[in-house]
């Protein structure tokens, strides 16, 4: 039975949003929409920082209809979770009423036979708005005429402005260890340190990633190593990661267990930090369930000489 | 002569010579919340174009750098960039070495011209490291595995241990760098860190915090960006200011692990500045090499690229740091901007350190300008120390 464990990378992300973002987003807040004209008098909705053409700085902000036209759509069936409609709905393109580009977003109708290309659409205003593009709740179908002269020029100025938005970001990932890297990790479960050695340059690596990274050749022949080892440097810790829960100081230490041709890396505990030196013998300590060594702690053993760690640092 | 022979020959006559002839930087800070993304990389390159005294018609290609998208959360940001790098109608590369990446973009860029596939090229990189934190880009917790146990500062840390023990150098020398990239970053507007008040006795006191890794021997967090134009002879002709000429470049990669490994002094290091002096012709970089502008994130990797570069025997390079050599007014000043210690957007940094070496060169450095530079070192390295990019750049065209 192959090892999976569910990944999780999830970051709440800030966007720092700059002049025309800022003024934009801040606009739907207030349920204005703005567009930036460019030197050749275009529209473009929603504004740009920079023009797509001639890369010239846009800060000519006009404010612009909240009616508009579908120019292309597509149909979600099945919305997934976080889609702006809960119920089946349309993406559609909107060039609103001033503006020569269209925006993103959703459109409310009751099926794809509903929409059209051409067809008249109107902002939904979400109820509560802080300042987002969810401050447009989604478009609805709408009956009346395109209104071509709806364009104000607009200071961007409002009081209290985002400047600075949060957006969470969240990848799920199964992730399985490879061959190697599994028979490694049942070997430690029954307390034993495994290796790979190098069919070529008959090194051994610990742990094992099923390929010697310097002969590019795949490894196979286990082999047991340590459980004692050198520590071959380290440095003390003083400062707590947010992500671990160790008490500080501690030492992080480069451990080459005996038969091993690199050192891996663990925790030196059983000792007072100043007392650990490179060239100290130490062996794992396992606790409670834990799959990995908890920690590493001296021996006894005299210390290595230093000529027989120097090339493995 | 064989076949292959006489082709490398006739390529290397015909190589286009490359000149740096625009440099643009934003001013660093922990955070430039004023700026967008696309704000921050256009302050850099309208920089550039000015100092070129070009316009974005003028640019035939963008390269752009970063280092993991993570560490903004923005997934190829080259794609929304193009807009304010102009490059509607161009091509535009993405580069990504790590934290050596700013360099490798000057390369990749540098070779553009070279190669003649492009006249005038723009590269540039960049870092937001406040949009995001970096050290959680860098620990994602992967199933299975035993949990980092230190971010960046803890994983240098015990290799400047092994480089004390290898050598025998006295505790003290990683205060001195700090010390004195800090006081160079005074002279630098563009730095992020200007500590007015900093003194050796500051850095040897503050709070160690991956011993033998001091606070004041790390590196800031920095949003930053540079920018840096490139083109031909032509285009150097044109060129308002002196231009920096491109002697000799090279990237090199390694594994961040493999048994054999020499973590305090990388192959890979040594590998890329053997091909760099071999492409400029220099034999004794210590004596013909002026300044060099070293990616040192943490103090005592000056001393140890000292070795890693050749300007000092094995062993060796503590002293040139102790005897002062490496200060603004020493025989090799290295880091005369205030170097990755006192700014530090990851992407960018390489490409500053490039960039710095080119303005030495030129003459255009400002207050940290070393005086009568010839020719200049950029250096970068990322990753585990397995990416190394460097360029050797020079007052004169090659063989001029
Ligand atoms: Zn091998």
């Amino acid at each position: 039975m192959a090892l999976t464990a569910p990944l999780v990378v999830e970051f709440p992300f800030t966007r720092s949003l700059g002049p025309v973002q800022s003024a934009f987003l801040t606009g739907l807040r207030e349920r204005t929409v703005l567009g930036v004209r460019t030197a050749d008098g275009r529209v473009l909705v929603p504004p740009a920082e920079y023009d797509p053409g001639t890369a010239e700085e846009l800060r000519d902000l006009v404010e612009v209809g909240s009616t508009g036209t579908v120019t292309t759509w597509s149909w979600e069936p099945d919305p997934r979770p976080k889609r702006p409609l809960r119920t089946p709905f349309a993406w559609v393109l909107v060039r609103l009423d001033g503006a020569d580009t269209a925006l993103l977003h959703a459109l409310d109708a009751p099926g794809p036979e509903a929409v059209h290309t051409g067809m008249r659409v109107r902002i939904r205003w979400a109820a509560e708005r802080t300042g987002a593009i969810t401050d447009i709740a989604c478009f609805e179908p709408y009956g009346g005429e395109e209104r071509r002269a709806h364009v104000t020029p607009h200071s961007g100025q409002f009081a209290d402005p985002v400047t600075v938005l949060t957006t969470p970001a969240r990848l799920d990932y199964t992730y399985t260890p490879g061959r190697a890297q599994s028979r490694h990790l049942d070997a430690l479960a029954r307390h034993r340190i495994t290796g790979e050695r190098c069919p070529a340059c008959r090194k051994v690596y610990v742990p094992p990633r099923g390929v010697c990274p310097t002969c590019g050749v795949a490894t196979a022949e286990e082999v047991d190593v340590g459980p004692r080892g050198t520590v071959t440097t380290f440095c003390v810790v003083n400062i707590k990661a947010r992500h671990l829960d160790i008490d500080v100081p501690y030492v992080y230490a480069h451990i080459a267990l005996d038969g091993a041709d690199l050192a891996l890396h663990g925790r030196i505990a059983g000792i007072p930090c100043e007392q650990v030196r490179m060239g100290l013998r130490v062996e794992p300590v396992w606790t409670g369930d834990g799959r990995h060594p908890d920690h590493y702690r001296p021996t006894g053993e005299p210390d290595a000489a230093y000529d027989t760690y120097k090339g493995l640092l | 002569m064989s076949a292959v022979h006489a082709v490398h020959a006739t390529h290397a006559v015909h190589k286009e010579p490359v000149a740096v002839v625009g440099i643009g930087q934003t001013k660093h800070a922990a955070a430039r919340r004023d700026v967008s993304i696309a704000g921050l990389v256009r302050e850099a390159a309208r920089r550039a174009l000015d100092d070129a005294e070009l316009d974005w018609t003028d640019i035939e290609a963008v390269v752009l750098g970063k280092a993991p998208d993570f560490f903004e959360g923005v997934m190829m940001p080259e794609l929304h960039l193009a807009d304010a790098l102009g490059a509607a109608g161009k091509p535009v590369l993405r580069v990504h070495t790590a934290g050596s990446v700013g360099g490798s973009t000057a390369l990749v860029a540098a070779n553009l011209v070279a190669a003649r596939i492009h006249g005038t090229v723009l590269a540039l990189a960049f870092e937001k490291q406040s949009e995001s934190n970096a050290m959680w880009g860098l620990s994602l917790p992967v199933p299975f595995q035993p949990p980092l146990l230190a971010g960046a500062g803890g994983f240098f840390a015990p290799h400047v241990r092994a480089y004390i023990r290898r050598t025998g150098a006295p505790p003290g020398v990683g205060a001195l760098v700090a010390y004195k990239d800090r006081r160079n970053a005074l002279k630098n507007p563009y730095a992020h860190l200007h500590e007015h008040g900093i003194t050796l006795e500051k850095v040897r006191s503050s709070p160690m915090l991956w011993d033998p890794v001091r606070y004041s021997e790390t590196c800031p967090s920095s949003d930053g960006a540079c920018a840096v134009v490139l083109t031909g002879r032509a285009g150097a002709a044109r060129s308002p200011h002196p231009p920096a000429w491109l002697h000799g470049g090279a990237m090199r990669s390694e594994p961040t692990l493999f048994a054999g490994k020499d973590f305090v002094s990388p192959r890979a290091g040594r590998d890329c500045a053997a091909d760099v002096y071999r492409q400029a012709g220099i034999t004794d970089p210590r004596g013909e090499i002026d300044v060099a502008e070293l990616y040192v994130p943490f103090s005592w990797y000056e001393p140890m690229w000292l070795e890693n570069l050749g300007f000092a025997a094995e062993g060796e390079g503590w002293k040139l740091t102790e005897s002062g050599a490496t200060a603004l007014d020493g025989d090799l000043p290295v880091n005369p901007s205030g170097g990755v210690l006192s700014t530090n957007p990851i992407g960018a940094s390489g490409l500053i350190r490039f960039a710095e070496a080119a303005l030495q060169v030129r003459g255009r450095a400002g207050e940290h300008q070393v005086d009568g530079v010839r020719r200049a070192l950029g250096h970068a390295y990322g990753g585990g120390a397995q990416f190394f990019a460097m360029w050797l750049v020079g007052d004169r065209p090659p063989g001029g």
